[in-house]
């Protein structure tokens, strides 16, 4: 593969900026009740600016533009979510071959969910946006159609709600942060959608 | 050369004011740089900022970093990483309460010590 990618990456970016934006208060709303209530607004000024950038990254090759877009998310989103969010398309870019199929497609994105296990000290089962990722990386491996991955996502965001928080400014809450939906994984569910919605076609 | 100090908080007051302090118990013996704040200037880090901080602050002896809570500590491993080797090398993000923790390391520093020995008397102020 040479020059801009098959994917229209300028899309994606659009529809991860649009519905982010639309659902940016929800986000803020979730992250009050158990964090410090500034995910929706932090998640809207890093997809806007990398939707902003979306031209210039749909140019380069598809690793390449993953990369750059990660590190947009980290310079621009301004909490923790910008170095898990970053960290997510930064690995993925570094793990995806110039001419992926959905098989090497599938690994890169299981490395690049490990990488944000790393990169947030965190594994699955506290609360945090690995509860999504790793049912959405299971699904995808396992040849699922983006309808169903993007079911998966909604569901996994939904069942973060009775755990108790172990990483993260709702930690602090212990007890208290069941109940609640945790805003990391409702980011994921809506990325998730939003991408199996506009990939292709 | 003694190791650098950077101050890593959500809000700029709290960095600022932390620095402050350093430096009047201190003195100016020790590199020191502060940032606070998200990009758009509300309460948050911004990995640029820390980035710039961490080179303000810069020493072949290392830097050691002080942080406030969660998102600082993440987003400044993150400028740490994108500093790269071998100069990520020598720079550690603290686990210490930001203002003792600074306060410490800096008299630590002061004295010459290594970087580990200055990471080591921060991390003693940190919760079992």
């Amino acid at each position: 593969m040479t020059g801009s990618s098959p994917v229209d990456l300028k899309r994606l970016a659009a529809a991860c900026a649009a519905t982010i934006a639309a659902h940016a208060d929800e986000l803020t709303a979730l992250d009050q009740a158990i964090g410090d209530g500034d995910h929706g607004y932090n998640m809207k000024r890093g997809f806007e600016a990398l939707s902003a950038d979306a031209e210039a990254l749909a140019a380069r090759p598809l690793p390449d533009a993953l990369k750059a877009a990660g590190t947009k998310l980290v310079m621009t989103v301004g909490g923790a979510s910008g170095p898990l969010f970053g960290t997510m398309l930064m690995a993925l870019g570094k793990e995806l071959p110039a001419d992926a199929d959905r098989a090497a497609f599938a690994a890169a994105f299981g490395k690049a969910v490990d990488a944000v296990a790393a990169r947030g000290k965190s594994e699955k089962g506290q609360k945090t946006m690995l509860d999504v990722l790793y049912p959405v990386r299971d699904a995808l491996a396992a040849g699922r159609s983006g309808t169903e991955i993007a079911a998966v996502a909604d569901e996994s965001a939904d069942a973060t709600a009775p755990l108790r928080a172990i990483r993260g400014r709702a930690s602090f809450l212990g007890e208290r942060s069941v109940g609640h939906v945790d805003p990391g994984s409702r980011s994921v569910a809506l990325l998730v959608r939003a991408v199996a919605e506009n990939f292709g076609a | 050369m003694n190791v650098g100090i950077v101050i890593v908080s959500h809000s700029p007051k709290v960095a600022e004011g932390t620095a402050d302090m350093v430096r009047q118990m201190v003195g100016d013996e020790v590199p020191l740089a502060w940032c606070g704040g998200n990009p758009d200037g509300g309460l948050g880090t911004s990995v640029g900022d820390i980035i710039e901080a961490i080179e303000r602050a810069w020493s072949d002896a290392g830097v050691a970093i002080l942080v406030d809570l969660g998102g600082a500590e993440t987003n400044s491993e993150m400028a740490v990483e994108m500093i790269g080797e071998p100069r990520s090398k020598k720079i550690v993000v603290c686990n210490a309460p930001i203002v003792e923790g600074a306060v410490m390391a800096a008299t630590e520093a002061s004295g010459g010590a290594s970087l580990r020995e200055v990471v080591a008397t921060a991390h003693e102020l940190a919760p079992a």
